[in-house]
């Protein structure tokens, strides 16, 4: 792929947290590019790292006690982390923007959705606040509001929760950014308008052209949704792929467990009558063990899991897996089948 | 023997049905203006009957807004329906007095969603399990304490959690905790609200998978409120799905996933993302949003946004019929 497709390329990226009990290294070495008009999923549960990632990314990790701890994040060439907070801020909103899973909080209840929208628009593109009243009208149309010209009157309390993401896309989008960074957004949504949600976001892409990072912990959604998928856990990308062999073919246990601890609606008819859970839980960040992070709760661990960090290998195709037995597992997992 | 005679058993049972609720109704009254008169209602439960067999697993489904947590709470008499009958082996606890109600408590308990909220910071996991026994007058020294740690083992922790607090425990422990403190009391009947909707998905699976382990050996009766249709097939033998406040469909959990009858059932069962790429599905997507319980649209309460809703469905609220043994739908259209 020529390099010059990359929009985004992060590198080696740390985010590091200083807490009284030590550092929770939140975010420990991972890497991932994001091509032009692609969509990246970051999938992993809670404390896998994937919402400090993509807060990183737009410089809006707490300091203290949180800090970029190492790495780089090439935005068309130029690395973020090095940007000043004033150049930041030329970037978020206009380049890369970023939608968040509570529609509820991340409006503002005493100002209109139309001001909301017009703000960003004043301030990036220098419009009048007459011409950006209008252009807010015309975002809310496109994410399929209906009457917009009186919608951009109304305050966020009196929307529902998924014309509020709608609101927070329109507002994502205003500028035309090339990125869009989605951290959950239908998270809290019912499943009737996280489906109407999914195919806006969709449809607007494809309009639009824009990349997104879409960070989520349903496996469901990223099948959906996402063209290549990163999977974390305990701070760092354990497998990374295109959608298709990451569901079809995963290599790492982590991604084989999650995928198979996943009830679906669609097996139902033929019933499977438990679910395949992973035992034990989630690692305490400050207390990682040692070796694969992974390695207690995985049923292939043996000791030389215990050893040392494995590190992400291609095992062909780009799919990269972070298992120093992916190989062996492979084969065993065939002989099964 | 036991698995066929028990699935027999429970069908030669059905005439009698453990919990029957007989058009419950629960509305929040809305008061405005100087004398804090009733200006409206919220229409939270309106007319919801079903019935739950012993040794039955029933799940309840819907969206936000759709009434499910409301008509749990509403049989517990965690809140009191303004209207209808909730027959628990076929007394009304309805008419019960809070003396009364106390002796049922122990047979109907419930357990939360929220695991990080419903567990009291300040009590040890052993004193918070314990205390219902204490309450009920069930056990007490030694003899509690051997309980206490026999539930702690069943649920997957272990006894020398007993002197430890919640704050020490994950999500997926804590919702543990939860289920050993309903069990405490070897109760007949569990709601369960949304028990798994706050965790991971590799710990949900464990909890799920706990829940049917324990149905098993104590052959547990349990309302299971949920959001998420496909948790709901693994664990339940018959499935209810609300809209609004309502039922718009009623039927065997295989059934009801295999043949789905009411357009709103249909959508939602294909508004439900699939975990597989490769997959192309029709899917069925639904208009707007769910309307306002304070003034729902007249007849059938889904006509807003059904997708082959015609004039007649606005006229009248469509019944519950019967269309195959156990599978009853409302909706004039199918």
């Amino acid at each position: 792929m020529a390099k010059s497709e990359k929009l985004l390329d992060v590198r080696g990226l740390k985010t590091y947290f200083d807490t009284d009990e030590g550092t929770v290294k939140a975010v420990d070495g991972v890497s991932f590019h994001i091509d032009k008009g692609e969509t990246l999923a970051v999938v992993g549960e809670s404390g896998s790292g994937k919402s400090v990632t993509s807060l990183s990314i737009m410089r809006l990790i707490p300091t203290p006690p949180g800090r970029i701890a190492g790495g780089e994040m090439l935005f068309n060439g130029q690395d973020l982390v090095k940007k000043t907070e004033r150049e930041m801020r030329q970037i978020r909103g206009n380049d890369i923007s970023m939608i968040f899973q509570e529609p509820m909080t991340s409006l503002n209840p005493v100002y209109t959705v139309g001001d909301q929208i017009a703000e960003a628009i004043v301030l990036h593109q220098g419009k009048s606040q007459k011409q950006a009243m209008k252009m807010a009208a015309e975002m809310l149309e496109l994410v399929g509001i209906p009457e917009p010209a009186k919608r951009v009157r109304n305050y966020p309390h009196q929307m529902s929760g998924g014309m509020r993401q709608r609101v927070m896309i329109a507002m994502a989008l205003s500028c035309g950014p090339q990125l869009l960074i989605a951290d959950e957004p239908t998270t809290a949504l019912d499943v009737t308008i996280q489906a109407q949600i999914l195919e806006l976001m969709k449809k607007l892409q494809n309009e639009i052209g824009m990349s997104i990072l879409f960070i989520t912990h349903d496996l469901g959604v990223v099948a959906e949704i996402a063209d290549r998928v990163v999977v974390m856990y305990a701070g760092r990308a354990v497998e990374e792929g295109n959608v298709v062999p990451i569901f079809t073919k995963p290599k790492m246990p982590y991604t084989m467990g999650l995928l198979n601890s996943v009830p679906r609606v669609d097996k139902a008819a033929v019933h499977q009558e438990r679910l395949e859970a992973i035992p034990g839980n989630v690692p305490n960040p400050l207390y990682l063990p040692e070796g694969c992070a992974f390695h207690p709760r995985c049923k292939f661990a043996v000791d030389q899991c215990k050893v040392a960090i494995p590190d992400l290998v291609d095992s062909g195709n780009g799919h990269m897996v972070r298992c120093i037995r992916w190989d062996e597992i492979q084969t065993k997992q065939a002989v099964v089948a | 023997m036991s698995d066929m005679a028990r699935v027999d058993n429970r069908k030669t049972n059905s005439t009698k049905p453990l919990l029957e609720v007989k058009n419950l109704q629960k509305y929040f009254p809305i008061r405005g203006g100087v004398f804090s008169r009733i200006v409206g209602n919220v229409k939270a439960v309106e007319d919801v009957s079903f019935s739950v067999a012993p040794g039955e697993v029933v799940g309840l489904v819907g969206e936000s807004g759709s009434g499910k947590t409301t008509a749990g709470r509403s049989i517990l008499r965690l809140i009191e329906p303004t209207a209808g009958e909730v027959l628990f082996e076929g007394v009304d606890v309805t008419k019960l007095s809070k003396n009364q109600m106390r002796e049922y408590r122990k047979e109907m308990q419930i357990i939360f969603q929220d695991p990080f909220a419903s567990l009291n910071p300040r009590m040890t996991v052993g004193d918070i399990i314990g205390e219902a026994l204490t309450i009920h007058r069930l056990a007490k020294g030694r003899e509690k304490e051997a309980k206490v740690a026999d539930l702690l083992e069943r649920t997957g922790l272990s006894a020398s959690h007993m002197r430890r607090y919640p704050h020490e425990f994950s999500g997926g422990q804590r919702q543990r905790i939860g289920i050993a403190r309903a069990l405490a009391v070897d109760p007949k009947f569990i709601v369960a609200d949304e028990p798994v909707s706050a965790l991971d998905v590799s710990i949900q699976a464990q909890v799920v998978n706990l829940l049917q382990d324990l149905k098993e050996e104590f052959g547990l009766t349990l309302l299971f409120i949920a959001h998420d249709l496909a948790v709901v097939e693994y664990i339940s033998d018959k499935v209810i799905v609300m809209y609004l406040g309502r039922i718009m469909e009623i039927a065997p959990a295989k059934e009801l996933y295999a043949n789905p009858i009411h357009p709103y059932t249909e959508a939602l069962l294909s508004a439900v993302p699939i975990p597989d790429p490769t997959l192309k599905r029709e899917r069925i997507l639904l208009q707007g949003d769910i309307p306002s319980p304070i003034n729902p649209p007249s007849g059938c309460v889904f006509r807003t946004r059904c997708p082959i809703a015609v004039k007649e469905c606005a006229d009248v609220v469509p019944p519950l019929e019967e269309v195959s043994p156990g599978h009853f739908k409302a909706c004039i259209r199918r």
